[in-house]
């Protein structure tokens, strides 16, 4: 059998060649070492992925030893390769791969070169741990692991203070949804008494009451921590400023991995998550409204990364409805695509920024198209996938979510309405985005005119692969409405999620009906971005004018952040200075502490006054001794 | 004998008294010359002649001239004082030595109290012998060694006593 | 025969006014002539038990006692004609250098 635990060994490897010889032996060695690493891990994991595919019940476990074992509590290291986490495996070593080698360009002539793609492996790596670790236990290392990258990645430009800034904020937020994994890790093995997803998953029927309040507050503390890596309301503003680290990291963590962390949390425990019905609503409305609220936000950004950033948001936001209302397959396979389209956006705004020498507002930006025509191209798919134009990736996905949210029966009518309307805003931002950088008037500065070039081929060939995927990857999974081909997605993981309670309602007719309506509107958003933006931009300015109110809330984030600072980071920090330090801190603890050098002093002083040369005094003492002695005697 | 005894005590104990409350440091003195003689009368009631009278002789009357020699050389500047300042460390040693007291007279008194095993001495082989050459028998032969040990004492004493106090003539 | 106990309770009556001697009074001649009241006691109570136990030796052993008090007094009065010389006071509360 082969080896699983190679896979995450060579990015491990990675790691720790580039970052402790990698200052020595220079740029060539770490632009070697750093991609190849997980090019290997990519190879282990096809491998593995067709050999689980061969083993009978599609599952391979591959225990390595035994972590700890106290009493009847035992956690091995063991990594497991089955559906889910076989798919996991070549996302992330795949695009991940990529990504690598798309970096050996961008970053070219940085100074901390060989520090980049040493986090980068140790990110690569703790990401590996958390999909094939078959306990909660290994998940959350990993699930650390990458927390931890992710804060020493967006901290790469660590001397810029809003950089600092950021990736403090993206590690609290992190942090936070940590505690709610740890809890429910707690009580779930309180009520099951193992940690292994397998036993879980299979006693969870046995052990909880459908419906029940622990098991309800045990997927409420994991969608929690869910909301903290994978951005979503009430934890996702730390999603926005994570664009501070270079784009590779914004292509890698933000949007194809780390962040789809919590997702496959979710549906690892899908049969856990169905016994509690109040939280996959919560779940279900939670995604929705995210993907309402950073579609609202990203009409009117101006910096291209995040405009990116929200949509990120977003489609997270599409993947946790279609969690919450039991599709599994339809939310990995939504991750899936969303990994292709959104990893080659992230990259192909960093080919422009490359360009444009790190100049990231758009407003600055225009008629690209012409100078950069590869990355025009490429990242044109990539917008047609987002926005779910017919047969490019992301319309299957995206439309196989819509459905879903409609038929379910946890879901209803009014979860697709919003996730239409959201599917529009989608297209009409990213269109707008498309159309601010490459087409228009060039509003680009003049002296950065002529030195506008195409990106080199480290640059445009992850590029191309990458849209390649996003054109083709729909293929996977074709609804059965549109029965061209057999939905692979549902072959796939046929047996593995949990089953929706009760039957799903709608038929085939409304399905191809409410596609044709999402396709209606997502070209609709097209062209009404091509009228705004491809021309001269005073339409858009007369429209933000006369919607004054909802432009600058949409402008300036609907305030959440500056609402958390009020309502939470402030009073904290005055209970902190004012009951913690001044009244705690220094009244009681200090003061006890030099209470008890003031009380010896005290004493010595006392017992000081017992010798005062005084003979008669001796005499005295001797005296009462000799009593005490006769008493004790007699 | 017994009344005899009661009276000799109770002008020992008078007289002790005195070293405690006179204030003149020569009645002192002359008070406890007279305990001395009191105590030798009880030593005579006890078959112990010899000792009355070497009590007697060295006490009273080598070691109490002696100190009445220093007193009349130093005390010459403070005549009346009261005898003792009280103050509450005082009280706490009367009261101490109260306790001491009681403690060690209930002990004294206890009826079991049992005694070591008994010597060879009776008083008739006393009788027999002589005290006086019972006593020079022992100090000779059972006790040399201390007896030899405390003539050394007195010269070092003796000279001790003159290197001390000698005037330094620089 | 005179009973041990009536012999020893004398004793230690003398004993503890010899003590009180030392704690209450402040000449420190006076102090030293209690010291002597203490030691009387002490023979006291030595010959009452050599005569109940028929035993010579409390009657040598007062021998020794009685030197070593005369050695004593003559020592220690000589020491305090010594400190005499530069204190010029008699008084027990003057000799207050062993608090350094």
């Amino acid at each position: 059998m082969s080896q699983i635990w190679l896979i995450p060994a060579f990015p491990l490897l990675g790691f720790l060649l580039n970052g402790f010889l990698g200052k020595f032996f220079g740029t060539r060695f770490v632009s070697f070492v750093g991609p190849m690493s997980i090019g290997l891990a990519f190879l282990q994991s096809v491998v593995l992925f067709f050999e689980m595919l061969r083993t009978e019940g599609h599952r391979i476990i591959e225990n390595l030893y035994t972590w700890m074992a106290a009493g009847s509590f035992q956690v091995n290291i063991s990594f497991q390769v089955d559906e889910l986490s076989g798919l996991y495996l070549l996302i992330i070593t795949g695009v991940g791969f990529l990504i690598h080698v798309y970096s050996i360009g961008y970053m070219k002539g940085e100074s901390g070169y060989y520090r980049f793609f040493a986090y980068l492996n140790l990110f690569v790596f703790f990401m590996l741990i958390l999909v094939l670790g078959d306990s909660f236990l290994l998940m959350f290392v990993g699930w650390e692991g990458v927390g931890l990258c992710s804060y020493l990645l967006i901290g790469y430009y660590f001397e810029k203070h809003s950089a600092a800034e950021a990736c403090k904020k993206a590690f609290l937020f992190n942090r936070v949804g940590d505690f709610g994994v740890l809890s429910a890790v707690l009580l779930i093995f309180l009520s099951i008494g193992s940690l292994e997803f397998n036993t879980v998953n299979a006693q969870a029927a046995a052990q909880f009451e459908y419906g029940g309040v622990l098991v309800t507050v045990i997927t409420l503390l994991l969608f929690l921590g869910a909301t903290g890596k994978s951005a979503q309301i009430p934890l996702y503003v730390w999603l926005p400023d994570a664009m501070e680290g270079p784009t590779p990291v914004s292509a890698l963590i933000h949007a194809a991995t780390m962040v789809t962390a919590g997702l496959y949390m979710v549906a690892r425990l899908s049969h856990l998550f169905m016994l509690a019905p109040v939280t996959m609503n919560v779940i279900a409305v939670v995604g929705t409204v995210t993907a309402l609220l950073a579609a609202t936000i990203a009409i009117t950004q101006t910096d291209i990364k995040r405009v990116l950033a929200y949509s990120t948001v977003s489609q997270l936001g599409y993947m946790f409805l279609a969690m919450g209302v039991g599709a599994f397959t339809a939310g990995i396979f939504h991750v899936m695509t969303h990994a292709f389209f959104k990893a080659l956006l992230f990259l192909g705004s960093g080919s422009v920024i490359h360009a444009m020498h790190h100049e990231q507002d758009m407003m600055r930006m225009g008629a690209l198209r012409k100078k950069l025509p590869i990355t025009y191209l490429t990242m044109m798919a990539g917008t047609l996938a987002i926005a779910g134009i017919p047969f490019f990736s992301g319309f299957f996905s995206k439309d196989e979510i819509l459905w879903k949210a409609f038929s379910s029966p946890l879901g209803g009518g009014v979860f697709w309405a919003l996730g239409f309307l959201t599917a529009g805003l989608t297209s009409f931002y990213m269109f707008r985005m498309m159309y601010l950088t490459f087409h228009g008037n060039s509003r680009v500065d003049s002296h950065l005119q002529s030195h506008l070039h195409e990106s080199p081929w480290s640059m445009t060939g992850p590029l191309m692969i990458l849209a390649v995927l996003s054109i083709f990857g729909g293929f996977f999974g074709v609804p059965h409405a549109l029965h061209f081909l057999p939905n692979g997605m549902e072959l796939y993981f046929h047996d593995f999620f949990a089953k929706l309670p009760g039957e799903a309602h709608g038929s085939v007719d409304t399905e191809i009906m409410l596609m044709i309506l999402s396709v209606v509107l997502a070209l609709f958003g097209w062209f009404w971005a091509r009228r705004m933006y491809s021309g001269s931009l005073e339409a858009a300015r007369r429209l933000g004018a006369s919607w004054r109110t909802l432009y600058d809330l949409s402008l300036n984030k609907w305030y959440v952040d500056e609402i958390y600072q009020a309502l939470i980071v402030t009073p904290g920090r005055l209970l902190s200075t004012h009951l913690l330090w001044q009244a705690f801190d220094k009244n009681v603890i200090d003061r006890s502490v030099n209470g008890s050098g003031v009380i010896s002093r005290g004493a010595g002083g006392l017992i000081r006054g017992l010798q005062d040369g005084v003979m008669q005094t001796y005499a005295l003492i001797f005296a009462i001794g000799t009593l005490t002695v006769i008493w004790y005697i007699f | 004998m017994l009344t005899l005894f009661y009276i000799f005590a109770a002008i020992s104990i008078i007289c002790a008294f005195g070293v405690l409350f006179m204030r003149n440091p020569i009645h002192c003195a002359l008070m406890l010359v007279g305990t001395f003689f009191c105590l030798g009368g009880i030593y005579v009631m006890l078959n112990a002649e010899f000792v009355a009278v070497i009590q007697v002789l060295v006490y009273a009357g080598a070691i109490m001239v002696l100190f009445l020699f220093v007193l009349m050389l130093l005390s010459n500047n403070e005549p009346s004082q009261v005898a003792v300042k009280w103050d509450a460390a005082k009280m706490l040693a009367v009261i101490i030595t109260g306790g001491i007291f009681i403690q060690v007279a209930s002990i004294f008194s206890d009826s079991a109290l049992t005694l070591g095993e008994k010597g060879n001495y009776p008083l008739e082989k006393i009788e027999e012998i002589g005290s006086i050459t019972l006593i020079g028998q022992l100090l000779f032969t059972e006790y040399v060694l201390p007896f030899e040990i405390i003539s050394i004492l007195l010269l070092v004493a003796v000279i001790g006593a003159v290197v001390i106090a000698k005037r330094r003539f620089n | 025969m005179i009973p041990l106990t009536h012999i020893l309770i004398l004793s230690a009556l003398l004993f503890s006014i010899g003590v009180l001697g030392v704690m209450l009074r402040r000449n420190v001649i006076v102090i030293f002539m209690s010291i002597e009241l203490m030691l009387n006691a002490v023979n006291l109570s030595f010959i009452g038990f050599a005569r109940s136990l028929d035993s010579m030796t409390g009657v040598v052993f007062i021998f020794f006692i009685i030197v070593v008090a005369a050695a004593e007094a003559v020592v220690g009065l000589s020491i305090i004609l010594a400190i005499y010389r530069t204190r010029k006071s008699l008084n027990i509360d003057d000799f207050n250098l062993l608090k350094w």
